[in-house]
């Protein structure tokens, strides 16, 4: 059942709060990221509900806005997310070589997950780090500065993380 | 080295917290403000400085500030724009994180001016990690009593609140910044009303861009008649530009608006020249959406004039043989890159970030995309360079918001200026197919300095 914990409501509420009095639809962007965050890195139809319900709106008002944005997503993604930047700037600083050698590494093409759930592969427009080409979000943070070298680095650090945590 | 009004302390160790902000001088603003001048007065001071809109538009900020309407009994807000995502440009993100009290103090001051209680900054969702400094920077201001009830026994309430988006380039546009404030797509409104009547919950609205924000600290500690005698012309003060593609420092500078596009681009003070020893071949001078100009013309204006650094220069010769100065997104690309494949990634972008509201941007962005495809990758007919002409000046003007516009004119001035490019990748498809690069001598006359 999808259901925020206390922390996750006592944020919800914090979110809430910043708003007037019966604007707390405002608050429906950051309690979607809460909500992606909270419950397996992306939004189901059930997630989606539970926020309608929570903020007292109807549900299409949560589907169209889940629709629109780049960042909600509407299918399970992989443990780790590698959101790499393709727009001018990073193209010609190399991004292209970059996506492929990850897919390569991977064996996924932008847009896959492996197998194992660890990895997806995802091409991204412009994230504002054009000075530090080629880039890509990986959760909260930016890499930026991208070789193969350190691609190879962070998908260790990745693999280790996640046998670490099992 | 030129006059740096909003990073001079940007590198000072620990900056990013108040004990060392306010030993740099920070807040003073906040206190003349709040203590020895009254609302109207500061956005005087505004008017006076000439400071102009950050954000890309240019337009005069004490001008949109007197515009905003005050009916009896119905709050006000002021929202702070930083969702930064035009190509080219990560200006904003430096200066919040890396002096985010700057940005606090300038929303305090303004909030003041405009009479905005509850204060917004809507940042783009991918700045995730800027959320969290912000908000830090928000709580430390509150527990030194700049925010909160009663600043410094003022009377003056003021809360400021970060709200991430969700990863929408629209939302720069500031009606789509609103619709998405309020949890909506982020679907630009037609105006008027304008925000400043009709804005955030119907309620009056300025929207303005961090760094126009930012600059308000600075304009109240020296005045704004001191602020306007920075720069020339109507350009005064300092402008930030983030410079990127092949050069040799790419980051943000802080500039004064008097110095040469040669300066910036070669000076080792800013861009230390093109990377890799190669040449230049062409610079989108104001982020993505403005005019490409080549090598010759960026560096000199149609009449041979010297270009500078600012709104005024930047934009001579209208787009036949200008550009614009836009948000300071300066992408630099040297001998070696193609104006097709650049293109493409952009109208790319376009088609990825139209609200689809729109049918001519809807459409026109999702057509531009593909024929511009075709002639990279040497499926391209000589005629899809008219029909591309004739798409982008089908949208241009024709749509509710600018991004119309903005995905329109990169593509016209790379057909204006690189015809022959297109062409090349037209009558040679299976070079075209296999190279993007070695078409570096379209762009002579290639400037070579001395």
């Amino acid at each position: 059942m999808t259901k925020f914990n206390d922390e996750q409501l006592k944020e919800f509420s914090r979110l809430v709060a910043r708003y007037p009095e019966g604007k707390q639809k405002s608050a429906l962007l950051p309690v979607l990221h809460l909500a992606q965050d909270s419950f397996g890195g992306w939004l189901s139809a059930e997630t989606m509900d539970y926020v309608a319900e929570l903020l007292n709106i109807t549900p299409i008002e949560v589907y169209e806005v889940a629709t629109f944005y780049s960042m909600y997503n509407l299918k399970p993604v992989g443990k780790y997310m590698f959101e790499v930047c393709q727009t001018g700037p990073c193209m010609v600083n190399g991004c292209d070589d970059i996506i492929e050698y990850i897919g390569t590494k991977l064996g996924i093409k932008p847009g896959e997950t492996t197998a194992d759930g660890m990895f997806t592969l995802k091409t991204v427009e412009c994230l504002g780090a054009c000075g530090y080409a080629p880039m890509m979000q990986m959760g909260k943070h930016y890499k930026e500065h991208l070789t193969k070298e350190r691609v190879d680095a962070i998908i260790d650090e990745c693999r280790k993380n996640a046998a670490a945590n099992n | 080295m030129g006059v740096k009004l909003l990073l001079e302390k940007a590198h000072v160790p620990g900056i990013r917290y108040i004990e060392t902000y306010r030993k740099e001088g920070g807040y003073r603003a906040v206190e003349k403000a709040l203590k020895q001048m009254d609302p109207a007065s500061i956005v005087e001071e505004v008017k006076k400085s000439g400071l102009r809109g950050r954000g890309g538009a240019g337009f005069p900020a004490g001008m949109k500030w007197s515009f905003i309407a005050k009916p009896e009994g119905v709050p006000r807000h002021l929202v702070c724009n930083a969702d930064e995502s035009e190509p080219g440009t990560f200006k904003d993100r430096y200066l919040m994180e890396f002096i985010p009290h700057l940005l606090i103090e300038g929303l305090i001051v303004s909030s003041f001016a405009l009479g905005s209680n509850d204060t917004y900054i809507y940042i783009r969702g991918e700045y995730a990690w800027i959320v969290d400094i912000l908000e830090q920077a928000i709580e430390e201001a509150k527990a030194n009593g700049f925010l909160g009830k009663n600043i410094l026994g003022t009377g003056f309430d003021c809360n400021i609140y970060v709200q991430r988006g969700a990863g929408a380039y629209i939302c720069g546009e500031e009606t789509a910044l609103i619709e998405s404030l309020e949890g909506k797509r982020g679907n630009p409104r037609i105006k008027p009303p304008f925000p400043a009547i009709e804005g955030l919950w119907r309620r009056p609205t300025v929207v303005n861009n961090v760094e126009t924000l930012a600059a308000v600290v600075p304009i109240i500690n020296m005045g704004g008649d001191e602020y306007a005698k920075i720069g020339v012309g109507r350009s005064t003060g300092t402008k930030l530009i983030s410079a990127c593609g092949n050069i040799n420092k790419p980051g943000v500078y802080e500039i004064d608006m008097t110095i040469s596009v040669e300066e910036f681009i070669y000076s080792d003070e800013y861009c230390g020249g093109i990377a890799n020893g190669k040449r230049l071949k062409a610079c989108i001078p104001g982020g993505s959406s403005v005019p490409i100009l080549p090598a010759n013309l960026l560096l000199k204006t149609a009449k041979g004039e010297t270009r500078y650094m600012n709104y005024e220069s930047l934009s001579d010769g209208g787009f036949a043989t200008g550009s614009m100065m836009g948000s300071g997104g300066f992408i630099v690309l040297d001998e070696d890159q193609c104006i097709v494949k650049n293109t493409y990634t952009l109208a790319r972008f376009y088609r990825h970030e139209s609200c689809g509201q729109c049918s001519p941007c809807r459409e026109g962005t999702g057509w531009m995309e593909k024929i511009l495809k075709n002639i990279d990758t040497g499926k391209g007919k000589m005629s899809d360079i008219d029909l591309l002409w004739d798409i982008q000046r089908k949208i241009e003007g024709n749509t509710i918001c600018p991004l119309g516009d903005a995905a329109a004119w990169p593509v016209a001035a790379a057909i204006r200026h690189f015809r022959d490019e297109f062409e090349w990748h037209v009558n040679h498809p299976e070079e075209a197919q296999k190279r993007n690069y070695g078409l570096a001598h379209y762009a002579d006359p290639i400037h070579v300095p001395a």
